[in-house]
């Protein structure tokens, strides 16, 4: 089974992906509403959409840090500048998404071509530093001087004195895409369970999908195999004569565009754009996920996406009924010393466990959760082999 | 003259905080070859470190006052600081109210130890690994650093005020015999530049003038040869990390008085101490203190009215714009030497 240039093993894995991501919403709701458990499902509109948005951005930033190992630390700047485009799309035609994400994705290329062009005459830390610098200048500027641009401290949202000359009569008054509007959904009861499907979810969804196969495609073609080649060593592909500036140059537009693009998203699911959006920390917050999950795999910034905004979302909702009820079962010396250690970590505090977690992932697993899954299989295949020789390979679940 | 006097002394206390930060920075990078972005953490820590202090001093105990009623007409319970019960009133309002520059003699062993821990536990295991590797681990050391204080303190920034000696401004134009009112200076705003200066001076004299320092030095121009030489280079760059922790703790304790510290405060000085080191020249300390106060005061013309009339929006990213000048003109920065991560 071939298809779309790819080989049999990488169209399986783009199949697996697709099913994945289009079951989501079942997927993520495996528990009955009302059951002690219902916590932990994840499977409402909001929060799928922000794992395809924020896969989508991941999988951008991974093909300039995964494949080229440029460390970039002023992403967010892109992503600021896609959203902006996006609401200033909404205020001067109307409420169709695909005006705003076309204008986002080219005008954050142009964006990450000017940065880039700059930044990437360095390299290693001083060019963190240059982009650091970028997105740092284009987030002040955005709060102050740009205001009649970003509509500064504010946000910039559509107002009801704004042209928006393509709204007809009955053109819908939120974000659409040819009429579908976004933040409807369908919702279907089975059971004990609710399932509820998204526009947004799968708008966002078919988008990261044709990314996703974007990004498989590059990873896989000669250019991509240029770009690793600088990853290895950049010193001795230019003693071969070969000017590797184009490439990462090129590497760079296409993951500013990668953010362009989720900003893009985030403004086409809630009608919104600010600036702290491009502030450096929500850039370190794209490299966490790349990093947790793998960088330089397919697989991993999406894997580290979705885990970061679940347990965000999960951990963050943790509280001390909750605690309570889980510890109930313990004599209460015990219980209460879990619960005030478990305050480090849940509620307002989950960014403790995200920075923990992202230095043992460092310290211990260079390669994300991506390795974590492989070492885990590769120990389940040797055990196996050692029992009756069978090939059976062991895929690591999500 | 008077508005250009006025922006240098109103830029010295923000470059004195920059280059004590850098200073800690660089020292690291030089001795141990680790790219460090906790270390914005230790300077907040040294901060909240002051604030700790404050409130150990004004922990207190209800009291009734017989002689005085409150409006209902009940005996009033007064609050009475523990320090004031056993040092008498006088100590313990004085003891209250210098808690901030006390809090300094606290603030070096507890950064010593905060600095030997890092080092020793973490920091360690990552000297032969790529920068990109260091800069993430202390990026989550960081995030963690950060949400602990942001725990115990609350995510508000808490006030902590200078001495009252100290409150109100000095008219420094008087002085340099311009008109009164001319040129008015905080007078906390000194004392942190009269500090930093004796921290900078220390530090430099450190090593320069004692036979560690010397070592030190030596390690830092080459670290193998040293270490042929039969000397411990290893244990003595962990004690300047631990000097660099104590500096960056230093200067933040003194600045608490300026900024009200909050949990993120660190990373926002992270993020202008780096682009300082980096205009400074990687390396290279002279630098570090030089594009410090050369920073601070290039940001503070910036921010007069007549230059953003002209240029606007220029104090906000003045900084910026000088690193990536820097940058990309003379890559080693301004004072760095040749060869040391021109790359």
């Amino acid at each position: 089974m071939k298809m779309l240039g790819l080989s049999r093993k990488d169209t399986t894995f783009l199949l697996i992906v697709i099913a994945l991501t289009l079951f989501t919403p079942i997927l993520l709701q495996p528990f009955p509403e009302g059951s002690g458990l219902a916590t932990f499902n994840a499977g409402y509109p909001d929060l799928m959409q922000r794992f395809a948005i924020f896969g989508i951005f991941a999988i951008g930033f991974n093909i300039l840090f995964g494949l080229t190992g440029y460390l970039s630390f002023g992403h967010a700047a892109f992503l600021g500048v896609g959203s902006y485009s996006v609401v200033w799309m909404y205020k001067l035609l109307g409420y169709s998404v695909v005006p705003g994400i076309l204008l986002a994705v080219v005008v954050s290329a142009v964006f990450a071509l000017v940065i880039g062009f700059i930044s990437l005459r360095r390299s290693g830390i001083y060019f963190s530093i240059l982009t650091l610098a970028f997105a740092q200048m284009s987030y002040n500027l955005a709060y102050s001087v740009l205001t009649p641009l970003t509509n500064g401290e504010t946000g910039l949202q559509v107002y009801t004195n704004d042209p928006q000359v393509l709204m007809g009569e009955n053109s819908p008054t939120s974000p659409h895409f040819f009429g579908i509007v976004m933040n409807e959904s369908s919702k279907l009861n089975v059971g004990g369970w609710e399932f509820t499907f998204n526009n947004g979810y799968y708008f966002t969804a078919i988008v990261a999908i044709l990314v996703f196969y974007l990004s498989m495609r590059i990873f896989r073609s000669p250019f991509g195999l240029m770009l690793r080649a600088i990853k290895t060593n950049q010193t001795r592909l230019n003693y071969t004569g070969l000017n590797s500036r184009p490439y990462t140059l090129a590497a760079f537009v296409i993951s500013g565009m990668y953010a362009g693009l989720a900003g893009a998203l985030m403004a086409s699911m809630d009608p919104l754009a600010g600036a702290e959006r491009m502030q450096w920390t929500a850039s370190g917050e794209v490299v966490l996920m790349t990093i947790l999950g793998g960088a330089g795999t397919l697989m991993g910034p999406i894997l580290g996406a979705g885990f970061i905004k679940y347990f965000e979302n999960i951990f963050s909702k943790i509280n001390d009924n909750m605690l309570h009820q889980w510890f109930a079962w313990m004599p209460d010396g015990i219980e209460n010393f879990l619960i005030g250690v478990s305050h480090f970590f849940v509620g307002k505090s989950w960014h403790l466990t995200l920075g923990l977690l992202f230095m043992l992932v460092v310290i211990f697993l260079p390669g994300g959760l991506v390795e974590g899954g492989q070492r885990i299989a590769r120990r389940f295949r040797s055990r196996k082999s050692k029992d009756d020789g069978s090939e059976a390979q062991t895929q690591p679940a999500e | 003259m008077d508005a250009i006097i006025l922006q240098i002394l109103n830029g010295l206390d923000k470059g004195s905080a920059y280059a004590l930060i850098a200073l800690g920075l660089t020292l690291i990078f030089g001795t141990l070859g680790v790219v460090n972005f906790a270390h914005g953490a230790l300077f907040m820590i040294g901060a909240f470190v002051a604030v700790t202090l404050q409130r150990v001093f004004s922990l207190s105990y209800d009291q009734v006052d017989p002689t005085k009623t409150d409006f209902l007409g009940n005996p009033l319970v007064v609050q009475i600081p523990y320090i004031e019960s056993w040092f008498g009133p006088e100590v313990g309002h004085w003891l209250m109210d210098w808690s901030v520059p006390l809090a300094i003699i606290a603030a070096i062993p507890v950064m010593l130890i905060v600095g030997f821990v890092m080092e020793r536990g973490l920091i360690k295991h990552f000297y032969k690994r790529p920068h990109a590797d260091q800069i993430l681990v202390t990026f989550g050391l960081a995030i963690v650093l950060q949400e602990l204080v942001k725990y115990f303190f609350g995510a508000n920034p808490i006030q902590t005020g200078a001495p009252d000696a100290f409150a109100g401004s000095m008219d420094f134009g008087v002085l340099l015999g311009f008109d009164p009112n001319v040129i008015i200076y905080p007078y906390w705003r000194l004392v942190y530049f009269g500090f930093a200066a004796l921290v900078l001076g220390g530090v430099f004299a450190f090593l320069q003038f004692t036979t560690f320092g010397m070592v030190v030095r030596a390690g830092m121009a080459d670290r193998e040869t040293v270490g042929l030489l039969g000397i411990n280079i290893d244990r003595r760059f962990t004690l300047m990390f631990g000097l660099a922790a104590a500096v960056a703790g230093m200067a933040g304790v003194m600045y608490t008085p300026i900024l009200a510290p909050n949990y993120h405060m660190g990373m926002d000085f992270l993020v202008l101490s780096f682009v300082v080191v980096v205009v400074g020249g990687m390396g290279s300390l002279p630098g570090a203190v030089a594009a410090g106060f050369l920073l601070g005061i290039l940001q503070s013309f910036a921010s007069m009215n007549e230059i953003k009339s002209l240029i606007p929006g220029i104090d906000q990213v003045i900084i910026y714009l000088v690193a990536i000048l820097i940058l990309l003109t003379r890559p080693r920065g301004l004072l760095g030497r040749a060869g040391v991560m021109e790359d």
